[in-house]
């Protein structure tokens, strides 16, 4: 089966859990921004956490089943119709052929996801079906998607959606705040700025800007700080500047003293910002949902701290899979 | 009257490019489908365009203003 694509949305995409193993060589791990809302979607029309899933931003497609399923969309808060009917949200939606999905507009957050029983279908490419548009690798045909495009859907191994869950319940569903603190692990450059600039870092209220997107978010706030220095050879002129380095999934630069720039899954591997902080690998899906505007305060913690924090959401995780 | 609404956030454009007319001022008549200015987000910029024919009476979002979804970018007097 497929779902025929009317209107692509703005930057609807394939994304599992991502292409893990290849960052070495320049590849991003990519997959859903927000893993957890991901994993629900999949959770509640019987899938694997694994199966690939149809990951909206701001504008979602207008697409028709060509056979009857069922569907789930969860993420950030958005009006869903089915035949023009509305529907909801975190809840399996069964699908007869010739249904037409479509969506209206976005009260919160970024990104919305939808999956269907048996997964999009898409070949796996380095072990993920995820898309990484910039590489022009995985995903359908290595871009985001386009009207008139076939979407193939996996036939589930030829089992019915399991009865897991109806829905998820209000507890387990992320929040959409526009006031967030996201943990972060000082390093691996802190000592780069002075006592001030890290000050500044951690305590000022960043506004996320519009330029936010899979490879990377970029805030606006006050200048932070850096220690003036001689640049070693190989490093740009600017003290924000290092001799090139292996940069992190969620790692902070501040190109410039100016802007901070989280960096998500669509990263690239390397570069000559300095990384003064790093995003907790916890809290990397509530930096996905964040929507621009939503002040953002960076709240130092500790490597223990982080692999606590990491625990409990793999709890939330299993939970949905009860 | 009748409003025409951002669906996406990102920064709002007047004009097609920087040197470029307005696309629409106040008080020009305007036809349904119309493209009244562009939003910018992850590098893409979409049309926002009216629904109804008439008098684009006034824009309530300033050129290069930021905008989030369900914001009122313009309003428009209907024939």
């Amino acid at each position: 089966m497929a779902f025929n694509i009317l209107e692509p949305g703005l930057a609807t995409s394939v994304q599992d859990q991502g292409r893990l193993g290849y960052y070495h060589v320049g590849i991003p791990q990519g997959g859903a921004m927000d893993q957890l809302s991901a994993s629900m979607a999949n959770a509640l029309v019987g899938n694997a956490a694994s199966d690939a899933v149809l990951e909206c931003a701001y504008l979602g497609p207008k697409f028709t089943t060509d056979a009857d399923t069922v569907i789930a969309i969860t993420g950030a808060p958005v009006a869903i119709f089915v035949n023009g009917t509305a529907v909801e949200q975190w809840t399996r939606l069964p699908l007869t052929a010739g249904d037409e999905v479509s969506f209206g507009m976005l009260t919160g957050g970024t990104r919305y996801y939808i999956a269907v029983h048996g997964g999009i279908d898409v070949p796996s490419v380095l072990g993920s079906r995820s898309t990484y548009a910039l590489g022009a690798l995985g995903g359908l045909h290595g871009r985001t998607l386009a009207a008139g495009d076939t979407v193939p859907v996996g036939d589930g191994a030829g089992t019915p959606p399991r009865e897991r869950r109806e829905s998820i319940p209000d507890e387990l569903r992320p929040a959409y705040a526009k006031d967030i603190t996201v943990r972060v692990l000082p390093g691996l450059y802190d000592h780069r700025l002075t006592a001030h600039g890290m000050d500044t870092l951690v305590t000022a209220s960043w506004t996320l800007t519009p330029v936010a997107d899979r490879t990377g978010l970029r805030y606006a706030g006050p200048d932070v700080e850096w220690q003036p220095r001689t640049q070693p050879f190989g490093a740009g002129s600017d003290p924000s500047n290092i001799v090139d380095a292996g940069y992190a999934i969620g790692s902070i630069q501040v190109p410039g003293g100016k802007e901070p720039i989280v960096l998500h899954r669509d990263a690239v591997s390397g570069g000559g910002y300095a990384m003064v902080a790093t995003v907790i690998s916890a809290d990397m899906d509530l930096v996905a949902r964040s929507a621009p505007g939503t002040q953002t305060h960076f709240e130092p913690v500790t490597m223990d701290q982080a692999l606590a924090a990491r625990a409990d959401a793999a709890r939330i995780r299993r939970a949905v899979w009860v | 009257m009748a409003d025409i609404v951002s669906p996406l956030p990102g920064i709002f454009y007047r004009k097609p490019g920087p040197d470029k007319d307005p696309y629409v001022n106040e008080g020009d008549p305007i036809e349904a489908g119309q493209t009244i200015g562009v939003v910018e987000i992850m590098k893409q910029f979409s049309e926002i365009r009216s629904d109804v024919s008439g008098t684009l009476e006034s824009f309530s979002v300033e050129d290069t203003g930021t905008v989030n979804p369900g914001d009122v970018i313009a309003t428009v007097s209907e024939n």
